[in-house]
């Protein structure tokens, strides 16, 4: 599944491997709103693990909780083997980068930076040595003597990461690190993230509800809504392995095909998802008995688009072109099958004066092999 | 911009002139050199000499000051921790009561605050005198300073103390080093209201006030009962352009401070990469 | 603990210096008068048991049998509303002139607004008294005008209380009726022009709707305050101004009736209520709206 050239970084898949944080049963309730449902999950040492979810799902409530400001109602969470509901914040070895990066404004960026270190009684020489080395990281040192509306959003942005490293915490949290910035600057910072994360060696934790930071910057992300975990796994297996349709519907584009499925030989099943037309041959590794519920998700560059028949296709349906998104690297075309369902294909724009063989209300055909989707029961 | 039309023009002028002329007229009588208020006869600054020879008024603005200063740091203290209480405070046992108290006496009738405590003191056994207008006057002042504190803790991000506290401060460390400097301006405005509330206040202190010790008001207003002089005016004249160099000042204050911010933000905005 | 303390301190001074002595002026408001010190019967020195017993209304009764204490509160209603309707006469067009001013004069037209209400309410009113007396500014300044031949009595009438009331509370009407009328928009007249009122009219159907809320909170910070006041009425009122908070004065200090003078408070304070909860309505509705 990885074909990374050094060793992988996968401690999860280590049975020995101890876990940096642990969340066991933890329940959150605020008066009878349940924020966070029974949620357990393990976090690695030196992960960058991201908590994705659309707003109200609980990945806030997660973070403040690890934070020290909020207490779970039931269950227990260790950090590197230690109970710290009764820690207070300030106590904890953990350190949190705001999503309005709470930048002290009546103070200037150095002694933003070492506020932190100020509280733990370190001498002066090692508070400037240790401001003056985040100021480095982050490359701000000219702008140590500014007050923090003296500088730019982005720049503020990284005042705000260097203060909450500064201390060297076992573990940091990012509450939407990034959303103050605008598309382009968003970008190369999630790059800088990356960078500074694998030079310091710490454990990110990172609050987004942007599905492609999240793919972006983490090494594994969990999937949450209404409180609960539905998948956690690898950006890759999460793409292309999602456990359910909200997973596979959350990220990305998708196809969803309902149908009834029938097996077919090992790990393949006839699947009937509309009546008078020819079933979908699908595999899957997922049991399915005769006469399941099954849904097929399936991702629109998985889907092939063709103006003739195409030759030894598993599956292939022919529809009329409804509509055609240019996106400059990327066209996709919403297809309308007779039965009415629109399906959508995606083609990569290699050349840059496109054929322009395919356009509206074009008799086309759509084809995929039957490895190209995820059969999911839920 | 569109220019003001006439009928606008006409209510500010006429609006301004009838706050304004009433003290301009007492601020040039003042300077009269005879003894009617109305009658002009002449520029002199007599009133003034007078006014500082006499003692009793003297004495009378030595008691309103110091009470004025006291009272307003205590009601800053009392009403600074009201507003946390508010805001931050959460839940608590007989909180409506407490933002009741705190905002009744802002619409109590003076007379009624000043017979209340009055009857307390004399309940208490306390014997009237600076200690008692302190009192009354911190009470009373702190419902204001919370108002203003509390509007202003509204509005701060919480976020920025919950940053102290991640950084390993105390809540007391965050509050001092954090939440105080940034608030510290509606502190300010707040103990200069309560410090201006208590300088001006003639009820509540007749009720508190003792024979040993007369404020300013209670003297003012025992003279001019009997009529107007222009002693009054001299001291009167004093106090508005006490206050008038303070106000100006500090707007002036706060207007080169947003000036300042709007640079800052050109600034921070060239230097952006 | 540290949450206890910060909760407690103010808790407590508010307890003692605001709830009890109000409950003392209420208990006091049930006892009798009596010469001696303090003046009235019973005290908690004869016991709870006697204390309770002794209570009654009788000070209220005779509030309500003497019709001076009647016409004073009628008269400080009547004051209080004529007044307030007055200041807002006065104030909707100032508040109005300083909205549609130009931006970079808005915070000067603010601070001169302002002003006044940071200088000694007392001198304020003090300044009246040389203007409106027989032989003051105002009546040289018509007789030399020729309007009028002979001075007219303005100082120690209910006219002088009027003018009092609306130069000192001035600053409270123009406020947040100026708060409403900023945040208008103006292309709101725009389109009701656009859509056939003339300036009149858009000004009657949008611009005073829509500055409601601001009048309403003006007409109150004016009112209540008028309705307990003393200081003007004593200084510009005549012997036949009749307010409550002058009452209320003199029977404390001048009769020493502290019973009779607890239960004025206590019934000027029931009166108030009615505003109070109103005012308090209004604002809530108004900070639900903006949120």
């Amino acid at each position: 599944m990885h074909n990374v050239s050094q060793t992988v970084f996968a401690p999860w898949d280590d049975p020995d491997k101890e876990p940096l944080i642990q969340f066991q049963n933890v329940t959150k309730k605020f008066g009878e709103f349940v924020a966070i449902d029974d949620l357990t999950l393990d976090i690695y040492a030196q992960e960058f693990f991201a908590l994705l979810g659309p707003s109200g799902c609980g990945k806030t409530t997660m973070m403040r909780m690890l934070a020290g400001f909020e207490n779970p109602t039931s269950g227990t969470m260790k950090l590197a083997g230690q109970d710290i509901a009764d820690v207070p914040p300030n106590k904890r070895a953990v350190n949190m980068m705001f999503q309005s990066y709470a930048l002290f404004p009546h103070l200037s960026i150095w002694e933003n930076i070492a506020f932190g270190l100020k509280r733990d009684k370190q001498s002066k020489d090692q508070i400037a040595a240790r401001v003056d080395e985040m100021l480095k990281l982050t490359r701000l040192e000219k702008f140590a003597q500014r007050k923090p509306h003296q500088i730019s959003g982005g720049q503020r942005q990284r005042v705000a990461l260097a203060r909450s490293l500064a201390k060297a915490p076992k573990l940091l949290l990012l509450d939407e690190p990034l959303g103050a910035l605008d598309k382009k600057l968003r970008q190369d910072t999630q790059f800088e993230l990356m960078d500074i994360q694998e030079t310091t060696g710490t454990t990110f934790v990172i609050v987004t509800h942007d599905q492609e930071e999240a793919m972006t910057v983490a090494s594994r992300v969990a999937v949450m809504d209404e409180g609960r975990i539905i998948q956690v796994s690898t950006p890759a297996a999460i793409y292309e392995y999602p456990n359910s349709v909200y997973v596979a519907d959350f990220i990305g584009e998708v196809n969803i095909i309902d149908a009834t499925a029938k097996p077919a030989g090992k790990d393949e099943y006839h699947l009937d998802w509309a009546a008078g037309e020819a079933p979908i041959l699908a595999a899957s590794e997922r049991p399915f008995s005769e006469g399941q519920k099954a849904h097929l998700a399936i991702r629109p560059e998985k889907i092939t688009i063709t103006t003739d028949k195409p030759k030894d296709a598993s599956n292939a349906m022919q529809g009329k072109v409804l509509d055609i998104a240019y996106l400059g690297n990327l066209s996709t075309y919403h297809v309308q099958l007779p039965g009415g369902q629109i399906i959508k294909a995606q083609t990569a724009n290699t050349r840059r004066i496109a054929r322009r063989d395919i356009t509206w209300e074009d008799p086309v055909w759509i084809s995929w092999s039957a490895t190209a989707g995820v059969l999911l029961d839920q | 911009m569109k220019r003001l039309s006439w009928f606008n023009v006409t209510s500010l002028t006429l609006g301004f002139a009838f706050l304004y002329i009433p003290m301009i007229i007492l601020i040039v009588y003042s300077f009269n050199a005879g003894k009617l208020v109305t009658v002009w006869s002449g520029f002199s600054t007599k009133w003034y000499g007078t006014l500082f020879q006499n003692e009793a008024f003297m004495n009378a603005a030595w008691v309103t000051i110091k009470v004025a200063v006291i009272s307003s740091t205590f009601a800053t203290i009392l009403g600074t921790m009201a507003a946390y209480v508010l805001v931050r405070g959460g839940r608590f046992m007989g909180r409506t009561l407490f933002s009741g108290m705190i905002y009744a006496p802002l619409v109590m009738p003076e007379v009624i605050t000043g017979l209340s405590l009055l009857l307390l003191f004399i309940g208490l056994g306390l014997d009237r005198g600076v200690i008692t207008i302190v009192l009354a006057h911190t009470t009373f002042s702190m419902c204001y300073v919370s108002v203003v504190v509390s509007s202003r803790l509204v509005s701060f991000d919480r976020s920025l103390e919950e940053a102290a506290l991640d950084l390993g401060s105390s809540p007391w460390e965050a509050f001092r080093l954090v939440t105080l400097p940034i608030i510290a301006p509606a502190v300010i405005s707040g103990w200069l209201l309560a410090f201006t509330l208590s300088l001006d206040d003639l009820v509540i202190a007749s009720f508190t006030s003792g024979p040993s010790a007369t404020t300013l008001p209670i003297k003012i207003f025992s003279a001019v009962r009997l009529g107007v002089s222009p002693e009054i005016n001299a001291l009167s004249t004093i106090m508005i352009a006490i206050v008038t160099v303070g106000v100006i000042s500090a707007s002036l204050v706060s207007k080169r401070n947003s000036l300042r911010a709007q640079k800052d933000a050109q600034a921070a905005e060239r230097t952006a990469e | 603990m540290r949450r206890f303390t910060l909760i407690a301190v103010p808790y407590a001074w508010l307890l003692v210096l605001f709830l009890v002595p109000f409950l003392i002026v209420f208990k006091i408001s049930l006892s009798d008068a009596a010469v001696a010190i303090p003046p009235y019967t019973p005290n908690l020195k004869d016991g709870l048991g006697a204390l309770l017993a002794e209570l009654d209304f009788e000070n209220f009764a005779f509030i309500a049998s003497d019709d001076l204490y009647w016409k004073a509160y009628l008269s400080s209603l009547r004051i209080a509303l004529i007044s307030t309707f007055c200041t807002l006469l006065v104030g909707y067009p100032i508040a109005y002139g300083m909205a549609k001013a130009p931006e970079e004069w808005r915070p000067t037209l603010m601070m001169l607004v302002i002003l006044p209400f940071w200088t000694s309410f007392l001198i304020r009113v003090y300044a009246w008294m040389g203007i409106l007396s027989t032989e003051g500014l105002l009546n040289q300044l018509l007789i030399g005008m020729g309007v009028i031949s002979e001075p007219l009595k303005i100082l120690n009438t209910n006219t002088a209380v009027y003018i009092g009331i609306v130069y000192t509370y001035l600053p409270f009407m123009i406020l947040p009726i100026y708060a409403a009328l900023e945040r208008l928009d103006e292309s709101l007249n725009e389109a009701a022009e656009d859509l056939g009122c003339s300036r009149t009219q858009a000004f009657w159907l949008v611009t005073i709707p829509l500055s409601k809320n601001g009048i309403i909170a003006g007409c109150f910070l004016v009112f209540i305050p008028a309705l307990g006041e003393f200081v003007i009425p004593s200084l510009l009122g005549g012997s036949g101004t009749l307010m409550i908070g002058k009452v209320l004065w003199e029977e404390f200090f001048n009769n020493r009736d502290w019973p009779v003078a607890s239960a004025v408070a206590v019934i000027l304070l029931l009166i108030l209520i009615i505003p109070i909860v109103l005012f308090q309505r209004n604002q809530q509705k108004q900070a639900e709206a903006e949120q």
